[in-house]
Parts: C-alpha cells; sequence; structure tokens
C-alpha cells in the first residue's frame, strides 16, 4: 500500500533528504501498523509524541490502510 | 515597601498608598480583575473617565523565578464591554514588582487632547506633559530612551491607542527597548489613549527583589521550576527552537487551522509559515536574526527568536502562532516575510495582531481587501497609522469590520475574535471561547494542549465529550497562573509535571510565609473567575453571551466535517460553582 508521510521540526533529521513541502511518499507492505511505519523509516519511537493518520490522533499499533496520510510529531507546544 | 500607585489623570495627582487589607495575598490578574471589580462601575462607558486602567505584576514578580516577570492590565473593555486583563512579558512587570508597586491605578481622564507622560521611580512618580503625542511606538520609545536611558523600561501607545480605536494594545519595552510585548486583547490600549496617558517611565534604580519569608526553601524550589522547565521538551527546547509558530503544522494536521475566515480547516501553503520555516530562514539568513530569544529577565523558555530580513537586518520578532495564522491561512497569504512585516506593524501602530489579523481577513470575505492580497493589506495596515475611515475601521477590530461589510461569518464572542483554532475541530478551546469571561480567547483555558498536543493527557478533539470539564479545570489554573505572573507558556511543564506545579505553590509559601497547597491554587482561580463573571453580569453581559456564532453550529467544517455540537445547557456548566441569578 501507498502512504504520504509527513514529519514535524526534529524528526525530519532522521530522514536526509526530507522535503519539507512534498513529505514522503512510500510504499510499505499491507497492514503495517503506525509503530512499524516509524521503525521502518528510522524514526526513535520514544521521540515521537503525536501520531496523526488523516488528523485524527492514532496509536502504534494502530493499523494503516492504503492512500492514508500519517504525520509524526514530538512533543511541540505554543499557543 | 509595597504600595499602589494611584494616578489621577485630572487633577494629575500620583499618591502612592498603603496596600488596603482586602487585596492582601492578590498579585497580577486576581489584583487588576479584583480592582476593577470594586472600583469601576460596571455599566460606566470604558472609555470615559468612570473606567480605570491597572497594571499589576505577578506574586513571584521580582524574585528568582524563572519567567515570573509577567504584567497585568485590567479595565472595562472597549471591545467586549465586560472585563479585561490582558498580560504582557517584557521588562516593566519586573521592573514595577522591584519598586514595591503592586498596582498602578489609573483613574480619570486628562483634557480632550493632551497627552501625558507617567515617570515612576523609587519612591516618586509624576504626570508630565509628553511631546510623544502622533508618533508610533518605536519613534516614540526612542525619544523617550535618549532621555531616560538604557536601564529603564517603557509602556507606551502608539496612534492606535491615540484614536482609541478597539483593538488597540498597550506595548512593553523587551530586554533590548523593543516595544513588542504587548498587552494586546480588548482594546486596552483605547482605555490608556482615553485617559491622555501616552507612556509610562519606569526607573527601577534603587529597586530590589522581593524579600523572602525563607530564602533557603525559596531558592530550592525555584531550582526545581527551574528544572521542571528545562527538562520539559517544550519548555526546554521546542519553543526556543521553533516558536509558537510550530503550532502551524500540526494545527494543520489535525484538520483545525482555520482558513479563509473559518471555512476549511487546512491550508495549502502552511509550510511556507511554519515554526520549521521560521527556523531554517532564521538560520539561514543570520545577521541580527537569533533563535530562542527571551522577551523578559527571567524567561528560561525563549520562544521569541528574531527574523533579520534577506540583508541580515532586523526585520522584527518571530511572528506568534496566531499572528501568523491570522494574515496567513485565515487572509490567504502564505508570504512569511509579509506577514512579519505586518507583525511589525501591528506593534508598531499599537493593535492587537489577532482582532486586526483576524478583521483583514473577515474583510476580504466582505470583499472590502482582495483575498491573498499581500500589498493591499501593506496598505490597510498603513491606513490604520494615517487614521483613515477604512484604517479605523479595521483598527477596531474584527466585531467592527464585520458589521461594516455585510459579513455573515464574524468569528467573534463578546465582541472579541477568535483565536488561531478551529472550535469544530479543537472543542475543548471553543468551550473556552464561549465561556470566558474575556471574550474569545484562548490563552484563558488553552484545551489545545489536551486535545491536540498530549499535554495534560488526551482528549479527542472532535467529540464533545469531556470538553466542558477540561475547560473549566484549564480556565481555573489559568487564572491561577496568570496572576503569580508566570508566563503561560509555562503551563506545559505544570500540566504534565505534577513537581512543577508543587515548585510553584512551594516558591509563593517561602515568599510569603503562607501554607497554601494545589487546593487553594484552585480556590483562587475560582475566586477570580467569579469576581470576573460577577463584574459582566453586573455590567448587564447575561450567561445567554457564552456562546459561538450559529456558523460553528450549522456549518460543517472540512476536512472532517463536523459541526460545534456542545449544547449551550452544557456551556453553561463550565462555571458549575457560581450560582446565576434569576
Ligand atoms: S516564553 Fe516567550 S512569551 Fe514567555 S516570557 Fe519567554 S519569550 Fe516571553
Amino acid at each position: 500500500m501507498r502512504l504520504h508521510i509527513k514529519l514535524s521540526t526534529t524528526l525530519r533529521d532522521y530522514v536526509s533528504g526530507y522535503e519539507p513541502e512534498r513529505g514522503l511518499h512510500l510504499e510499505v507492505p499491507e497492514g503495517m501498523t503506525v509503530g512499524e511505519l516509524a521503525r521502518h523509516i528510522g524514526l526513535p519511537l520514544e521521540e515521537i509524541k503525536i501520531v496523526m493518520v488523516n488528523g485524527r490522533h492514532s496509536e502504534a499499533d494502530d493499523a494503516m490502510r492504503d492512500g492514508d496520510r500519517v504525520a509524526f510529531f514530538p512533543a511541540v507546544g505554543g499557543g | 515597601m509595597f504600595r499602589f500607585l494611584r494616578v489621577n489623570m485630572a487633577t494629575k495627582a500620583c499618591v502612592f498608598e498603603d496596600v488596603p487589607q482586602e487585596y492582601a495575598g492578590l498579585g497580577g490578574r486576581a489584583l487588576t480583575s479584583t480592582i476593577v471589580a470594586r472600583e469601576v462601575p460596571p455599566t460606566c462607558t470604558p472609555l470615559g473617565p468612570h473606567n480605570k486602567l491597572v497594571f499589576a505584576p505577578g506574586l513571584l514578580g521580582a524574585t528568582n523565578s524563572p519567567n515570573s516577570n509577567r504584567l497585568s492590565v485590567g479595565c472595562k473593555s472597549p471591545l467586549t464591554d465586560g472585563i479585561k486583563e490582558s498580560n504582557a512579558g517584557g521588562q516593566p512587570g519586573g521592573h514595577l514588582a522591584k519598586l514595591g508597586i503592586l498596582a498602578i491605578i489609573v483613574e480619570e481622564m486628562a483634557a480632550e487632547g493632551e497627552w501625558w507622560q507617567l515617570e515612576i521611580d523609587k519612591d516618586s512618580a509624576r504626570l508630565v506633559p509628553c511631546e510623544l503625542g502622533g508618533l508610533n511606538n518605536f519613534a516614540a520609545v526612542e525619544k523617550l530612551v535618549e532621555k531616560f536611558g538604557k536601564e529603564c523600561s517603557y509602556i507606551t501607545i502608539g496612534r492606535a491607542g491615540e484614536f482609541k480605536l478597539t483593538a488597540a494594545s498597550i506595548a512593553c519595552t523587551d530586554r533590548e527597548l523593543r516595544p513588542m510585548r504587548h498587552a494586546g486583547r480588548g482594546g486596552v490600549g483605547a482605555v490608556m489613549g482615553s485617559k491622555g496617558l501616552k507612556a509610562i517611565v519606569v526607573n527601577p534604580a534603587a529597586g530590589s527583589n522581593h524579600p523572602l519569608e525563607d530564602e533557603k526553601a525559596f531558592r530550592e524550589a525555584s531550582k526545581r521550576f527551574a528544572k521542571a522547565l528545562t527538562t520539559h521538551p517544550i519548555c526546554g527546547t521546542g519553543l526556543a527552537e521553533y516558536g509558537t509558530a510550530v503550532l502551524v503544522n500540526i494545527l494543520h494536521e489535525a484538520g483545525g487551522l482555520p482558513t479563509a475566515n473559518f471555512t476549511v480547516g487546512q491550508f495549502d501553503g502552511h509550510e511556507g509559515v511554519s515554526g520549521e520555516k521560521l527556523n531554517a530562514l532564521t538560520k539561514e539568513r543570520g545577521g541580527e536574526g537569533s533563535v530562542a530569544h527571551g522577551c523578559m529577565s527571567g524567561c528560561i523558555i525563549r520562544c521569541s527568536g528574531l527574523l533579520a530580513d534577506k540583508k541580515g537586518k532586523f526585520q522584527s520578532k518571530w511572528p506568534e502562532y496566531e499572528t501568523l495564522w491570522a494574515f496567513g491561512p485565515h487572509s490567504g497569504i502564505d508570504d512569511l516575510d509579509a506577514i512579519s512585516r505586518y507583525d511589525y506593524m501591528c506593534d508598531d501602530i499599537g493593535v492587537d495582531t489577532i482582532d486586526v489579523g483576524v478583521a483583514v481577513g473577515v474583510a476580504m470575505a466582505g470583499g472590502a481587501i482582495p483575498y491573498g492580497d499581500t500589498k493591499a493589506v501593506l496598505r490597510v495596515m498603513e491606513e490604520i497609522s494615517e487614521g483613515t475611515p477604512l484604517g479605523r475601521v479595521i483598527g477596531c477590530g474584527t466585531a467592527t469590520t464585520g458589521r461594516v461589510f455585510g459579513v455573515r461569518r464574524v468569528p467573534c464572542v463578546k465582541g472579541q475574535s477568535l483565536p488561531a483554532y478551529d472550535p469544530r475541530a479543537v472543542k475543548g478551546v471553543g468551550v473556552t471561547y464561549a465561556t470566558t469571561p474575556m471574550g474569545a480567547d484562548h490563552t484563558a483555558g488553552y484545551a489545545v494542549a489536551t486535545n491536540i498536543l498530549n499535554s495534560g493527557g488526551k482528549l479527542d478533539p472532535l467529540s464533545p465529550k469531556g470538553q466542558v470539564e477540561l475547560s473549566r479545570n484549564l480556565q481555573i489554573a489559568t487564572a491561577s497562573v496568570d496572576s503569580v505572573g508566570l508566563c503561560l507558556f509555562t503551563a506545559f511543564a505544570l500540566l504534565d509535571n505534577p513537581d512543577a506545579l508543587a515548585a510553584v505553590v512551594d516558591m509563593l509559601n517561602a515568599k510569603f510565609g503562607w501554607k497554601l497547597t494545589g487546593d487553594d491554587v484552585v480556590t483562587l482561580g475560582q475566586r477570580v473567575l467569579s469576581t470576573e463573571v460577577d463584574f459582566n453580569r453586573r455590567a448587564g453581559i447575561t450567561i445567554a453571551a457564552d456562546r459561538l456564532p450559529d456558523f460553528f453550529i450549522d456549518e460543517k467544517l472540512p476536512p472532517h466535517n463536523t459541526t460545534f455540537d456542545i449544547p449551550e445547557e452544557e456551556l453553561h456548566q463550565t462555571f458549575n460553582w457560581i450560582e446565576e441569578k434569576k
């Protein structure tokens, strides 16, 4: 299945050549979970605070579907 | 050593008063709101002689606590017609505290057309005719610095305040004497203008830190608080590296970034106005720009970086998330330099970036400014300073602008514009917008933390469940934080690390010799809110005003296609300890 992946702030440093506007477009095995995807692209799990799949908060063992947009964030905040 | 300074703009009397017993133990917002509630007739004309303008540093001002030198500004708001507290960073809060001034109460009015400046030193204060009328903040402060020097701090209004525009702000100088830290919301600058007060000069010489009942205990608690801040990922590094602008991308992702006047929750150009972009651009341009800059002494979070222009010259401070959003996605603009320029102009002219930025997007919705047109916006900003009719309309903020241009979707509660989170996709903050006595204000109960940022727990932002309780607890906590003088960005550590709150309580106890517990902090917050709600009721603002405009309830917001579906009866339970008079 194909996923569109977006990374925030410091997580971008773990994927060389990451282009902010484009994000990553990846082909991955069916049924992959959010946590597996993070490991697959080399993100340290302990630095991930928030994951959104199609704009909804998700957990590490949630599975994804073809065409999903997945965004990873470390702890971020403002106001 | 602790006193009030009462300033009468009609007689020019400046009198130091002992602090009356009933105000003991109050600071910051608790103090401004209590003074306003007792001394200002709730039904008075906000820009008339019966309104008062109150400045108060927080309870931990002039101590070695980190991030505790904020200055609260209170009055009856000409924007909401209700009570207002708006607080700012910068140096004056700490300086006033060092002089032992717990509050300045400015009352009555000078003769129409006259401008005065209030000069404050240790043990003396005077009103002096001011020659800075007609100048905006940067030019006014430059002249003041020439005369009074770099050790003083300055509180000023720009031309918007002189024109008494209802979105006018009050500027405080930062550590480098730039008038860029504003008490922005609610038109407090118009109240200062109505009094004929153009500037306040605070000379901290001979001032000192406050005495501490138990120095050792204070030092230890302060260290613990500092540690809680520096080890927290947001307070310790995140805010310094990316500013509050880091929120652009995550709110876009969550579908809660209000775009094109609250018609969509995502903005295609979000990367171009993001915190990541601000960080990259600042590093790339170098020069006078800088990542991580603190706006006041004692700030260890340092969210307020500086952006240089293409030649490396100082352009402006990093725009806050709300500023970026209002002039950006809300107004269809993805040009960071243009937005930074507007931010500088807001600081200079002295207007709230939120109410004016939102007004710009609302004017676009009404056809008065072409959507996304950066040049047209620049022109409109200049017009605020020139005082043209259009400039004055925009400078009066969103509600006025919406009315003038016949706009149906006017995103305001109690006359004050909504900030940068769509309440249909971040429902907890929607409760805060609807119910806070301040008029729509995210800082009054920042449910975004728990709804979106997983800070202070997690709560589904799209579900109505639990949002009233969340907003209630946050509004209570915030009223306390605002009274202590803490920058609200300490709240992430306060929410996530129990020892942070314990350390703050320990500092208060060690300073004053109190025996507070965490519960007393809740009681203080509730008391402040009760006082504010009561003022509003006496001003004629009923609980019926605690709601969002219809379009948030009627129209679905893409991409999640949700509406704001928390029933009014539930919203009205937010302050469930207050008994409404029938
Ligand atoms: S965290 Fe930001 S707003 Fe708060 S005191 Fe520091 S620089 Fe100012």
